[in-house]
Parts: structure tokens; C-alpha cells; sequence
């Protein structure tokens, strides 16, 4: 019993604490408040809604953990659908095949993994700051899908990518499904993989970390093609989603996913941080969202809440070690 | 002057790069090297560089912020509604409350950032999502078109008529920029703070052991950000002549890139005037001689994003390696 909950407590970490709390606030702030709230529409449209923000998410949450920040996941993600959206066009529009929607999701998370590979290139190599680094790859990417798609909009798709957007399987949203498993991924990589432990390594100290035999070089690279992979990822659930693909969707959820990352306890130094505290944290942020909705707000009030339920989440993080430091001098 | 070259190597980097430009430019075209395009180039990018010299002072104090180009959205519009609300008032009272609004803006920043101990990453990006979910939430995004007449009507300082009988103007922001620029090179340039500030940025705690104080140094830097930000603001309201609640979403990252391009580090304790100026400029100028040279304008975003890439890969590839006799001279 005593190791099983140690087992979860290890699971969790004591980053749990800040979005766990949150999460408890407002399910009952909002089952108070609006009799809707808990019903399984909300659940269903939290979980068609989550996986879009998720994965955007965890693609910067490994950056992030290096003591960096991607700024490019979005327009990442767009020119990845841009990608699959050329290939299927291509290959007849909306008669395309099954083999043109791989190719095109192949080559999609290539393109992604190739933004990641100069962003990391760059970053490893001149040590230049990865804000910098990717805030320009950011304005590279968005001109690059601008000037090919001159701004406009591409849309017409077999009818096979419906579900991916918007069916089921046993109940579960195909999306959320999707998005499950790349949370696994990334957590089994962050906590079973060498890759994942030299990660925390470069965010800690990266000096310290190369002085120890760490190809910290070879990390950044890696970090940054995955995470260049996984806006892929996200770029064609977008796609699935619209039905169409335009460059600027999901331009918002930029600092919306580094909100999720702080909010989840991941240390903006980079370093410490697990991928299950910030699923919570979106999970939190959606629901706010919904509940909003429910009480007849829209997006953007949902938007000022975010921030707001941010500082407060760091203001408390602030009281909890004045605590701490008080009953240690008391001690 | 060899000592010269080597203190400021940024800025000569760039006006070595902006000078090449230019030369290339006159050549390729007959209507860049003109007065009239100098003075449209002023003119476009004042409002850019407030921003930049502004933001320059945070990074200079070791801060980031996300949220000062939302933080002038919202004071322009709070600004045009009490300005409706008095019923008039001119420029000097409309300046008066722009900045006294965007330093109110700036200090709620350093209030979160200093009493909470958020870093500022954080702490401006939950803003950024408050001031500008807020704003849209209350506006629901309705722009406003019935300014002041003197807020609306051009201000011509200086025209001269070209040999073609069309007119080269410098107008009312180019003015204000001038004394931005000129006011935030005295301040961190000439005054005990601004000196401060520098020490602050390099090493606070090796300020706070000298005695600086650390939250004065804070309510400062973003109260200068917020003030020029609002100034900002109110200016570009003149120059687009109507209040957009989102017309200056997106441009932190743009301003961001053009100030860290002109050799402010991420970091703190380093960054110059000029260089931040000559950063703005090298955008507007390669921008304005791509639309000359007859480019495709889908195509700007994507040229200037890969000029800043390869720009940060080379100034931070050392000089050393690319120049080996000034290695000698370094040391």
C-alpha cells in the first residue's frame, strides 16, 4: 500500500501541488455556479478542445525544461499542415488516398523535425539565447507559409480525415486518444530515457552537465527536432480538425502553451518540471474555458482569467515558501 | 579608434550591414536613395523604435516583458475614451495620460515581479493574456474611428519639394521618437540610475550588496517601459488615425528581435541606444527595400526572419573565429 503511494507520489512530484489545486478549485467553483457544468458535454467539448493546446504544449515543454523556449510551434504546426494539405492536393484533392495521407504526415513531421534541427543547430553551436533563436525562426516560418500560400486558405479534404478530427473510438475522442499517447511518450521519454535525464541535466547546469560527459550539443539538437516534431503533430490534428489549413491558426495558443508549462510547475529556468502536472494544467485551463462559456463569457474573458489564475498560482507558490522558510527558522 | 570599433562592435556590425544595404539598394533601385523614402522610413518606424528603446531598459535591468505592446492597446483605448470624455484636451494632456496609464501598466508588472518574486517571463505573459483578454472582452473588439480632430490631423514639421513635385515630409512622430530615443539615452546613459540599472542587470545581487535598491530598480525599468509604451500607443492611434483594440497584437516579438538584433542581451547588463535603433532600422530598411526592389510583400517576413537567424548565428559565432587578426588585438 505505503509503495503504491509513493509509487503516485513519484509519479506526480511536487509540482502537482499548484495545478491539482486549481483543478479542484474550479470544478467546484463551477459545479457551484452553473448546474450545466458537470455534464458530459462540457467533458466532451474539453476533450475535443484539449488535444489542439496539448500538443502545442508539450512541444514546448521540453525546450522549456533546457532552460529555453520554442516560439516557432505554431507557425511549425502550420506549414506541417501546409504540408500534408500539398501532398493530398497533389494526389486528387478530396479523392486523395490512405497511402497520400501517410506520406503527407511523413513528410509533415519531417518538415517539423527539419525547423527543429536549425533551431537546435543554431542554439548549440553559438549558444546564441533560444528566444532569439526561435522568435526569428518563428518570423521565418510564418513568411515562408505566407508567401506559398499568399495568405490564404486550403480546404477540401477526403472524407477519411473526419474522424481523426472529430470521431470516437469506445467513447474516447479520436484527438484526445492521440494526444494521450503523446503525453505517455513524452513522459516515458523525460523519465526512462537517457535523452529525458540529460535533458533536466542542461536545464539545471549546462555547464556542469558537459563537464560531466554530457554531449550537451547533441541534446539541444534532439530537444529541438522533437519538439519541431510534435508541433508536426499538432499541425496536422489542427488540420483534421478545420478542415482547412491556414497560417496564423492557432497563433493565440503561442504563449497560451508557455502559460501552461509555468502553471503546470515547470521552473522557467528550466530543469525541473514532469509532463503529467501540466496535462492537469490544461486540463484546468479548458475547463476554465468551458465553464466560461457555460456562464455566457467568451474566449477572451476565458483569456484574461488564464493569466490571472497564473498569478495567482505563483503568488501562492510565493506564500507556500515564505511558509516554509518561517517554520524552518522556527525549527 | 580601434578601441572604438572593438566597445561597440555591434553597432558598427550593423552599420556596416545597414550601409552594404543601402549601397545595394540605391543601385538595384532609383527610388530608395531619395529624401522622401528616408523621411517615410522615419516615419514608419517611430513608433517601433519607442517601443524599442523602452524595452531596451528592461532587458538592460535583466527583465523580459511580453506584455507592452497589449499594454499600449490598452492605453490607447482607454486614452481615446477619456479623451471623449473631457472633450477634447490636445496633445499635451493626451500625452500626459498615455504615459501616466502605460506607467500604471508597467508598474502592476514590477509590483508582481518585485513584492511575488515572479520571474518576469512569467509574470508578463499572464499579463499579456490579462490586459488583452480584458480589453477585447470589454470592447468585444469595436474599433474607434471618431477621434479628436487633433489626434486624426497630420503634423507636418519639415517639407521640401522634390524634383518630381512630390512632397519629402517629416511629421509629428519622428519628433516624439526623437525625444524618446534622446531621454532614454540621457537616463541610462547619464544618470546615477541609469547606471544602476546596468549593475542591477548584470548582477542584482551584486547591486543589492552595494546598496542599489533592487525594487526601486524594477518599478523603474517597467515604468519606463510602460511610460514609452503608452506614448507608443497614443502615437500610433495618430498615425493610423482610429483605435484598433488589436491592431498592436503580435508586435513584442517584433520589437523583441529588433532589440536583442541591436546587441541588448537576454540576460542584462548589456545593450545600447543606437544599437537598439539601428536594429529597428535594419528591419524597416531591408523591409522597405524589398517592397522597392518590386519582392513580393508575402515574401518580407520570411527574408527579414532569415536575416535575423543568420544575423544572431554569426554575431554569436565569436568575431574571433571569422576575423583571426583581431584576436591579437583583443586581448
Amino acid at each position: 500500500m505505503n509503495t503504491a503511494v509513493n509509487r503516485i507520489k513519484e509519479l506526480l512530484g511536487p509540482e502537482i501541488a499548484g495545478p491539482g489545486l486549481a483543478f479542484v478549485a474550479v470544478m467546484l467553483f463551477f459545479s457551484l455556479a452553473s448546474p450545466q457544468f458537470l455534464s458530459s458535454a462540457t467533458f466532451g467539448s474539453v476533450a475535443f478542445q484539449l488535444p489542439e493546446l496539448g500538443l502545442l504544449t508539450l512541444a514546448m515543454l521540453l525546450p522549456v525544461l533546457t532552460g529555453g523556449l520554442n516560439l516557432a510551434i505554431t507557425f511549425t504546426a502550420n506549414l506541417a499542415g501546409l504540408t500534408v494539405a500539398w501532398v493530398l492536393q497533389a494526389n486528387g484533392g478530396v479523392d486523395a488516398g490512405m497511402a497520400s495521407f501517410i506520406l503527407g504526415c511523413i513528410l509533415a513531421i519531417a518538415v517539423g523535425a527539419a525547423t527543429g534541427v536549425v533551431m537546435g543547430l543554431v542554439i548549440a553551436y553559438t549558444r546564441a539565447h533560444p528566444i532569439l533563436v526561435s522568435l526569428s525562426m518563428m518570423i521565418f516560418v510564418r513568411g515562408l507559409g505566407e508567401f506559398l500560400t499568399r495568405g490564404g486558405d486550403i480546404s477540401g479534404f477526403p472524407a477519411f480525415l473526419q474522424p481523426i478530427g472529430h470521431g470516437s473510438l469506445a467513447g474516447i475522442p479520436i484527438p484526445l486518444l492521440i494526444f494521450i499517447v503523446c503525453v505517455l511518450v513524452w513522459h516515458v521519454l523525460l523519465t526512462r530515457l537517457k535523452l529525458g535525464f540529460n535533458t533536466y541535466m542542461i536545464g539545471s547546469n549546462i555547464d556542469a552537465a558537459r563537464y560531466s560527459g554530457v554531449n550537451t550539443r547533441k541534446v539541444l539538437v534532439l530537444v529541438y527536432t522533437l519538439s519541431g516534431a510534435m508541433s508536426a503533430v499538432a499541425g496536422i490534428i489542427m488540420l483534421a480538425r478545420f478542415n482547412s489549413v491556414r497560417v496564423g491558426h492557432g497563433e493565440s495558443y503561442l504563449l497560451i502553451t508557455v502559460l501552461a508549462c509555468f502553471l503546470g510547475g515547470v521552473n522557467p529556468f528550466g530543469g525541473f518540471g514532469r509532463v503529467i502536472p501540466v496535462f492537469v494544467a490544461l486540463v484546468v485551463l479548458q475547463l476554465l474555458s468551458s465553464g466560461l462559456n457555460l456562464m455566457g463569457a467568451n474566449q477572451h474573458l476565458a483569456t484574461a482569467v488564464w493569466g490571472i489564475l497564473l498569478i495567482a498560482v505563483m503568488i501562492l507558490r510565493w506564500f507556500a515558501a515564505q511558509l516554509m522558510i518561517f517554520n524552518r527558522r522556527k525549527g | 579608434m580601434r578601441k572604438l570599433v572593438q566597445s561597440h562592435a555591434t553597432e558598427f556590425a550593423l552599420l556596416a550591414v545597414i550601409a552594404a544595404i543601402c549601397v545595394v539598394l540605391s543601385l538595384a533601385t532609383d527610388s530608395f536613395f531619395s529624401l522622401g523614402n528616408a523621411f517615410d522610413l522615419l516615419n514608419t518606424s517611430s513608433v517601433n523604435i519607442i517601443f524599442a528603446v523602452g524595452l531596451l531598459v528592461v532587458l538592460i535591468a535583466g527583465g523580459i516583458d511580453i506584455s507592452f505592446a497589449v499594454a499600449a492597446s490598452v492605453v490607447q483605448y482607454v486614452t481615446a475614451l477619456i479623451l471623449g470624455y473631457i472633450g477634447g484636451g490636445g496633445w499635451i494632456s493626451g500625452l500626459l495620460i498615455a504615459g501616466s496609464l502605460g506607467i500604471l501598466l508597467g508598474a502592476f508588472n514590477a509590483f508582481l515581479i518585485h513584492r511575488f518574486r515572479i520571474i518576469s517571463i512569467v509574470a508578463t505573459i499572464a499579463t499579456f493574456n490579462i490586459y488583452f483578454g480584458l480589453l477585447m472582452f470589454f470592447t468585444q473588439g469595436v474599433s474607434i474611428y471618431d477621434l479628436p480632430d487633433w489626434l486624426t490631423d497630420r503634423v507636418v514639421l519639415f517639407e521640401h519639394e522634390m524634383a518630381d513635385g512630390t512632397w519629402a515630409e517629416i511629421t509629428l512622430p519622428v519628433l516624439v521618437m526623437v525625444i524618446c530615443v534622446v531621454a532614454t539615452w540621457l537616463f541610462i546613459t547619464r544618470t546615477t540610475t541609469g547606471r544602476q540599472l546596468y549593475a542591477f542587470g548584470d548582477n542584482p545581487e551584486g547591486a543589492r550588496r552595494f546598496g542599489i535598491n533592487i525594487g526601486a530598480m524594477q518599478f523603474i525599468a517597467f515604468g519606463w517601459l510602460g511610460m514609452m509604451a503608452g506614448i507608443a500607443g497614443l502615437i500610433q492611434a495618430h498615425y493610423a488615425q482610429e483605435v484598433v483594440p488589436n491592431a498592436l497584437y503580435g508586435r513584442e516579438l517584433d520589437v523583441l528581435a529588433a532589440v536583442v538584433l541591436g546587441g541588448a542581451r537576454l540576460g542584462g547588463g548589456k545593450g545600447s541606444v543606437l544599437g537598439c535603433v539601428l536594429g529597428v532600422l535594419l528591419i524597416a530598411i531591408t523591409q522597405n527595400g524589398l517592397n522597392l526592389l518590386g519582392v513580393s510583400p508575402f515574401a518580407f517576413k520570411m527574408i527579414v526572419g532569415a536575416i535575423i537567424l543568420i544575423a544572431i548565428t554569426l554575431s554569436n559565432t565569436s568575431i574571433e573565429k571569422l576575423l583571426p587578426f583581431m584576436r591579437g588585438a583583443r586581448r
